[in-house]
């Protein structure tokens, strides 16, 4: 029976365990603070992560600053602009995706979406957030330690990191790092292995795999690869540690500094950098899974049609999580690895471009001969789509590995990377507080604030990002404090990064206007209806709004169908909820399998 | 280009001239799109000019636009959205539908414009490199085309299947036979840069036989040069050796390494036309050693020896950049190299001293005899250039 046909109520196979009793909160500590209730502890994890992503983006504008108007600010030095650098890309890539992605939406989603109480560990996702925020305190901490925070950049390459030509090498920042990275990790495991278990044991009855909605694939399919690829970067914290405080040699060759002899000798460089980006590139997917996920489901409500091609959609998922494990030497054929990988990682690379694109496709084949509602939401995910597809195609020269040979280091990789899991994942991030919002707290965001934060988001973030692929071209490299004088750059450079810088400091003063819209809506935005956006998924589909301790009120939903019945022909509603049995309903729903009869236009 | 920019500049006027016919109301977004248009001729003017009344001026032109475009859309949304502004309107209004539309047409018409007319592009080339540039011209097309046609069909459908109350969207959940036909149009694409990508890569992984060794060494925050003497061999070295007579580390028993020509300034000279293979190496923290123009790079590695080769095809001094954070002082870590004609080069090598004259000059200056202090078994487990 195809993955989208309905099942008869008395053909749902019975509960296979029965449901354990939940932790009720008796105090207000247990409820709002010490919570082990899964839709909590996705605010506390949602609110921490957008707290230090705020550092990150005042970090962002202080680096912007120093390329726009260098030798204008003296209280950015090199030593400042490189700990800039180095924190915001951590923060953003570790404290804010990564934990906003699987910590937020993935505590929120998870449970509600598969029909579920709560996360199966309860205590333990509540441990998770704990550890997650003491790791974004030693992070801050490392601010205020003597010498400040590292100054490594964020892929913290020894032997820099741990020398003291390099800020905070040679003083507490680099500890506090990896510390506060060691930490992430422990908490990350903890949360992470309660996700996988939720969604491989506590699925309702009728919520097959292959009925999941996109975004739970794509949480599902990140935490996996986030379990398997983070103990890389652990080991190399603990190891890079271990070098700078007791003297061992991991990554650490004969070394003469500033005319003195270190005592290290015999370890690898290199070898960090296989680990790191062991880890490195599966955290690519990390962040970018969940946002097709989001992206997908975002598309297919608003545009009134049921995803193009779910199964395809689903192994795509998978394919590209299971590809995205060979493919991390493609951040080093210039680093000296043997030349002879490049053959192999840049096929590998160039493979993973086959289900990414497919996706791709599949989104836009959502929106042809849709009835496409052109909500906020809808907005963000089709600014994500453009973004995604600039970004996902500069990633084909980047991972050609001749071609890769003169753009690597240069703005041209800073502005795809950026592109392809800075502005796009985030653009899916709004898209989906739009979306959930009115669950979380009963109310809209205001729609007039939104529609000004998408635009000046969306094409401000486009225009930053867009012109400095061809600085990349011109051969300006990344990672420069001052680009001072050379024979190649001219003059236009300068100004075009002032022009870079003060749409930055636009686009980013617009994220108030959204913080703004959070705040205001939580009090005074209008009310929401039930169901506000006409949705199939369960989350939608619980009792009361927002959903109540234990999600589901006295008994667990069933689920009769996949999560994408729209527009089915028959039906009253252009949406059949995944809960609602088949039999009160006229939809035919057969229909999907009659292709050639379906290709008609439906007007 | 101009047939180009007038092609963006009609498709943009077209969409507006639909949208003002469908909502009369929608002067502020035509006149956003009108004023998005000026800010790009701005932006071409400025690409374009050679003087700088022509160049700044553009770009003011171009900064106003910009902002008379965030103005309209502001203003623009205040008045839309002011009566009627309930839950259902939150599924989005007509006015929305041909912006979306207009604006995405905007976005790709506007980045297709910018890559043409960009001023910002490869610096002329230098090297035997020109493959790189082909392979990355071939990828330009290939994907340039994908995100074109994904872009306008978006604008498209955003247009043509805009809510409706009471239309349903086609109920389709696949249709196998068009993602089958779509991942093999992929997968051609794909293969179409991956080929010329493995045989150029292939090219610079092999270093021809002719090609003659020189050495880039790179520590905290300098590049040196080291060249082999007469008999055409570095000799060894080893960073345990360094030290005030012996910055470069040679091994000083080796005889290989006493005819090396140590060139401690920031100045490198190569011949022209002749293939050289760059032999990097590092003291202290991962650096690299970048010409631009030259298209070819390997980062230095503390404790290994890395390589590449090119070979410079045009006269001239080109600034070399350090592409490999290095600590605080990476950027300011530069050097010079000039390709010349082999007369003058030769006439350049002559002046740099050997290794055994710079060790002799050490000895000299501190006074007394230098005496080499390395053990054999030393000597043995030092670095040495691998070839693959």
């Amino acid at each position: 029976m195809a993955y989208f046909m309905p099942t008869p109520a008395e053909n749902i196979p019975p509960a296979e365990v029965p449901e354990v009793e939940l932790y009720h909160p008796h105090s207000w500590w247990t409820k709002y603070v010490f919570s082990q209730d899964a839709k909590v502890i996705a605010i506390q994890y949602s609110f921490t992560a957008i707290a230090i992503g705020l550092v990150a983006l005042v970090l962002s504008w202080l680096m912007r600053l120093q390329l726009g108007f260098p030798e204008s600010f003296s209280f950015i030095d090199a030593n400042a602009y490189y700990q800039f650098i180095t924190m915001h890309g951590m923060i953003m890539v570790i404290y804010l995706l990564t934990a906003l992605f699987l910590g937020g939406f993935g505590n929120y989603l998870i449970p509600l979406m598969v029909g579920a109480r709560d996360m199966v560990f309860p205590y333990v996702n509540m441990l998770s957030y704990w550890v997650y925020l003491l790791a974004v305190l030693v992070l801050v901490a490392s601010f205020f330690v003597p010498g400040g925070p590292t100054g490594a950049g964020w892929t913290l390459y020894p032997p820099q990191a741990i020398l003291s030509g390099t800020p905070g090498g040679g003083d507490a920042g680099i500890i506090f790092m990896l510390a506060s990275l060691a930490l992430f990790i422990i908490g990350f495991t903890m949360g992470g292995l309660n996700y996988v278990v939720t969604v491989l044991q506590a699925r309702t009855r009728g919520m097959s795999l292959m009925r999941m909605p996109l975004t739970v694939w794509g949480i599902f399919t990140a935490t996996i690869l986030a379990l398997l690829a983070f103990p890389a970067l652990f080991v190399s914290a603990v190891m890079m540690a271990f070098d700078r405080l007791l003297g061992t040699s991991f990554f650490m060759p004969a070394i003469v500094e500033m005319g003195e002899q270190l005592k290290y000798g015999g370890g690898s460089p290199i070898l960090f950098q296989h680990l790191f980006w062991f880890f490195g590139h599966p955290e690519v997917y990390i962040v970018a899974l969940p946002g097709f996920g989001i992206v997908s489901d975002l598309i297919s409500v608003h545009a009134r049609r049921n995803i193009f091609g779910y199964r395809m959609m689903v192994w795509a998922i998978v394919i590209i999580g299971g590809l995205s494990f060979i493919v991390w030497a493609h951040h080093m054929y210039v680093s000296g690895m043997h030349p002879y990988f490049g053959f192999f990682f840049a096929t590998s690379t160039l493979i993973i471009a086959i289900p990414t694109a497919l996706k791709v496709y599949n989104w836009v084949l959502t929106l042809w001969r849709g009835n496409i509602r052109l909500t906020i939401p809808m907005l963000f995910a089709i600014a994500f789509i453009i973004t995604f597809v600039n970004g996902g195609i500069t990633g084909l020269f980047l991972g050609n590995a001749v071609v890769d040979v003169p753009l690597s280091d240069t703005m041209f990789v800073v502005a795809h990377f950026h592109m392809v899991m800075g502005v796009a994942p985030i653009l899916v991030i709004f898209g989906a507080i739009y979306h959930w919002y009115p669950l979380m707290t009963g109310r809209m965001l205001d729609e007039r604030l939104g529609k000004f934060h998408f635009w000046v988001t969306f094409l401000g973030a486009y225009s930053i990002f867009l012109p400095l692929h061809y600085l990349g071209f011109l051969g300006v490299p990344r990672r420069y404090f001052e680009m001072g004088e050379t024979s190649f750059i001219p003059e236009s450079a300068a100004t075009l990064n002032q022009f870079v810088t003060v749409i930055a400091l636009i686009v980013g003063f617009s994220q108030m206007v959204f913080l703004f819209n959070l705040a205001w809506s939580f009090f005074k935005g209008k009310v929401a209806e039930r169901n506000p956006w006409q949705a199939t998924t369960l989350e939608w589909q619980t009792p009361e709004m927002p959903p109540g301790h234990g999600n589901f009120g006295p008994t667990l939903p069933v689920v009769y169908r996949w999560a994408y019945a729209y527009g089915v022909p028959g039906a009253e509603q252009d949406f059949l909820p995944q809960n609602l049995p088949p039999d009160q309903t006229a939809a035919d729903e057969t229909a999907g399998h009659a292709p050639a009869v379906a290709a008609q236009p439906a007007e | 280009m101009t047939i180009i920019s007038i092609v963006v500049i009609l498709l943009a006027m077209g969409a507006g001239l639909y949208a003002i016919d469908r909502v009369p109301e929608s002067r502020n977004w035509v006149l956003g799109g009108l004023a998005a248009i000026v800010g790009l001729g701005g932006l071409f003017l400025a690409a374009g000019s050679d003087g700088a009344i022509g160049y700044y001026g553009g770009l003011v032109l171009f900064a106003i636009g910009v902002l008379i475009v965030f103005y309209r859309m502001k203003l623009a949304f205040d008045e839309a959205e002011k009566p009627e502004h309930g839950l259902a309107d939150a599924r989005g209004s007509e006015r929305t539908k041909n912006l979306v539309a207009l604006a995405l047409v905007l976005v790709g018409a506007g980045t297709v414009g910018f890559h043409f007319l960009s001023p910002w592009w490869w610096t002329p080339i230098a090297s035997n490199w020109g493959y790189v540039d082909d392979t990355i011209i071939i990828t330009f097309w290939i994907t340039g085309v994908v995100f074109v046609a994904i872009i306008f069909f978006m604008a498209y459908c955003v247009y043509r299947y805009r809510y409706q109350e009471g239309r349903r969207a086609a109920y389709e959940p696949e249709n196998k036979k068009m993602e089958w036909w779509l991942t093999g149009l992929t997968t051609v694409g794909v293969a179409g840069m991956l080929t010329p990508g493995l045989f150029v890569w292939d090219q610079f992984v092999t270093v021809p036989k002719e090609a003659v060794e020189f050495e880039v060494l790179g520590q905290q925050w300098q590049f040196t040069f080291r060249l082999p003497g007469k008999d055409g061999v570095l000799g060894t070295s080893d960073s345990r050796n360094i030290g005030p007579e012996n910055p470069f580390g040679l091994n000083p028993g080796d005889p290989n390494g006493q005819d090396d020509v140590l060139v401690e300034s920031d100045e490198l000279h190569l011949p022209i036309d002749k293939p050289v293979k760059v032999l990097n190496r590092s003291i202290d923290v991962l650096h690299s050693f970048y010409v631009p123009e030259f298209r070819a790079k390997m980062d230095m590695v503390p404790g290994m020896v890395t390589y590449f080769w090119f070979t410079p095809t045009r006269t001239g001094t080109f600034d070399a950049l350090c592409f490999e954070l290095c600590g605080v002082g990476h950027y300011a870590m530069r050097a010079r190299v000039v390709v010349e004609e082999e007369s003058a080069y030769q006439a350049w090598l002559k002046e740099q001293p050997t290794f055994a004259q710079s060790t002799a000059q050490a000895a000299k200056d501190i006074g007394g005899e230098f005496i080499p202090v390395l053990s054999q078994a030393q000597a043995d487990s030092a670095e040495r250039p691998f070839t693959p």
